[in-house]
């Protein structure tokens, strides 16, 4: 993981009063958590875990960011369709370094690159199956995956689909 | 016990109190059982007053009947539980006022002590008796008699004159002094006895102004207390300008002038209590009252003064210099900044040599600027360049 420059600035991890400096601070800490997020591929955060994780804890010059800041900086994610709360606490979240809607484009197009379209497959085979695992979308979290069919649902290129206790989808 | 007689147990303002007792007998001659009891026994310059627990009314002995106290020397058993004072008496004199006796045919009177005996009480007695103070000073009215005149030294005179003045003044204080007491009994009453408080006051203050030195510390220090629970200022300096505004602005200029320098010296900035001290210190013994020290400040930057008060977003008040301005500040603090490449507030007031408080409010408005930006955790409070807004 490439750090910017920011991350090994102290004032960085503090949330700055000044308001042009603070947009500024913001927007560089969106950049590094979407890279961050791409870079291990993992999808969901816990705000009461966040402060441990290097992303906010520069062990280096010894500062992390505060929970307030955290929180700011997911809201503001929100705000542009990159982080989706999970659940009413605001503690766990859902990370988007990729939008739904591209996600969906990307299923859509490995589905009509293998001729699945007019079949079926289970979410499973798609995140962890032998045919995925060069895709991107290998090992993203299953909510992601679900949400993406959802976007091509409104296009009327996939459908969900619940058979045998497994979650599947079938594209046309 | 017939020399007694029926009096007033408050005592005469001249009477000095030599010793008060409780549980008191009083026997006639060598009864034995006491002809009166329980009663407290003041000892005065002129007389004895015994009062009755419960009773009002009280009984005196003029202390010019007093020939001879003797302790009585206890009994056998050498087991005595109260004390017992013999007193030997003169005659009666004629035109003697009523006394619960009539006839007597005992010549001396026995007291007896239960508790709270003072075994230095005849010692006092027998000095008083030699004092003969009641000749000096007497205090029945000149209808009744005395003691038997006796031929007055001109030595005495003298002294009569000067204790007597002393006296009427001690009356006079004690009358203002009661006076101020019942004027804080009753706020109403205050209020209606304000006007006469005023006028009071101030002819005291004169008397202060002539006397200086005559009146001891303690008094003066008393007397400022009682004006300054009255809500009156000190007088001696209000009288000096007309109105309060220009009190206040000539205060202003007083306070810039003596001050300019001073600031100059610190830097271009001193914090409002600090400017305070020093100007009190300054003026001795007229000292400023907060309020109008905060008043003439705040009225400087009309005046165009040389120096003017400013209050930080945190509250700070500080007087500077007119002539300093924030852009300069900032600039300044930007580059010091940069130079060393983070400051802490106290790092800065010691480069800079001034208080921790002023290089803190420096760092703020730097900051405020955006030409500074903060670094808070547990380490403390530092400050960088805003390489988060210049950089990138």
């Amino acid at each position: 993981m490439q750090w910017p420059w920011q991350y090994d600035f102290p004032p960085f991890f503090t949330l700055q009063p000044h308001a042009e400096t603070r947009a500024k601070q913001l927007s560089a800490w969106r950049s590094i958590v979407l890279d961050y997020y791409k870079h291990t591929k993992e999808s969901t955060l816990d705000v009461r875990e966040a402060q441990s994780s290097p992303l906010f804890f520069n062990s280096t010059i010894n500062r992390k960011l505060s929970q307030e800041g955290i929180l700011l900086i997911l809201e503001n994610l929100q705000k542009t369709g990159n982080a989706e709360p999970l659940d009413k606490t605001k503690n766990r979240w859902l990370i988007f370094w990729k939008s739904p809607e591209e996600w969906g484009k990307l299923l859509y197009n490995w589905a009509q690159a293998r001729g699945m379209t007019n079949s079926v497959c289970t979410l499973f085979e798609l995140v962890s199956g032998d045919d995925t695992t060069d895709e991107e979308f290998y090992g993203l979290d299953t909510e992601i995956i679900i949400r993406a069919i959802r976007t091509l649902e409104v296009e009327r290129k996939a459908e969900m689909m619940m058979y045998d206790d497994n979650q599947g989808v079938k594209f046309f | 016990m017939d020399r007694l007689e029926y009096d007033d147990p408050i005592l005469h303002p001249k009477e000095d109190e030599i010793a008060k007792l409780r549980n008191v007998k009083i026997y006639d001659g060598d009864a034995k059982s006491a002809t009166f009891e329980n009663g407290e026994l003041i000892a005065t310059s002129h007389r004895l007053v015994y009062v009755q627990s419960g009773s009002s009314h009280g009984l005196s002995l003029r202390l010019h009947y007093l020939v001879y106290v003797e302790e009585e020397k206890s009994s056998g058993f050498g087991f005595s539980r109260s004390k017992k004072l013999l007193l030997h008496l003169s005659e009666p004199l004629p035109g003697k006022p009523p006394g619960p006796v009539d006839r007597s045919s005992c010549s001396f009177i026995r007291l007896s002590f239960k508790d709270g005996y003072d075994s230095s009480f005849p010692n006092n007695l027998s000095a008083a008796l030699q004092k003969k103070k009641w000749e000096t000073a007497p205090i029945t009215s000149t209808s009744l008699p005395e003691a038997p005149p006796l031929v007055q030294l001109p030595g005495r005179q003298l002294r009569a004159g000067i204790v007597g003045i002393e006296r009427q003044i001690q009356a006079k204080h004690k009358a203002t002094d009661d006076s101020i007491s019942l004027a804080f009994e009753d706020l109403n009453k205050l209020m209606s006895m304000a006007k006469d408080m005023v006028l009071l006051s101030k002819s005291i203050s004169d008397k202060i102004k002539e006397k200086q030195g005559e009146i001891s510390d303690d008094e003066t220090v008393q007397f400022k207390s009682y004006l300054l629970s009255l809500g009156i200022d000190d007088p001696v300096t209000r009288d000096n300008s007309r109105s309060e505004s220009q009190y206040h602005q000539n205060l202003a200029r007083q306070i810039s002038s003596a001050l300019q320098d001073q600031i100059k010296e610190i830097g271009g900035m001193m914090t409002l209590p600090e400017a305070y001290c020093r100007v009190n210190r300054a003026r001795g013994l007229e000292l400023l009252s907060p309020e109008d020290m905060l008043k003439a400040c705040q009225i400087m930057a009309s005046l165009g003064l040389p120096v003017t008060l400013k209050v930080f977003d945190s509250g700070v008040k500080v007087l500077h210099l007119s002539t300093h301005n924030d852009q300069n500040i900032i600039k300044t603090t930007a580059e010091a900044i940069e130079e060393s490449g983070s400051y802490t507030a106290e790092e800065l007031a010691q480069v800079l040599g001034m208080s921790v408080l002023l290089a803190k409010e420096r760092l703020l408005i730097t900051e405020k600027a955006g030409r500074a930006c903060r670094d808070d955790s547990i380490e403390g409070l530092r400050f960088y360049p805003n390489l988060l807004l210049e950089k990138n």
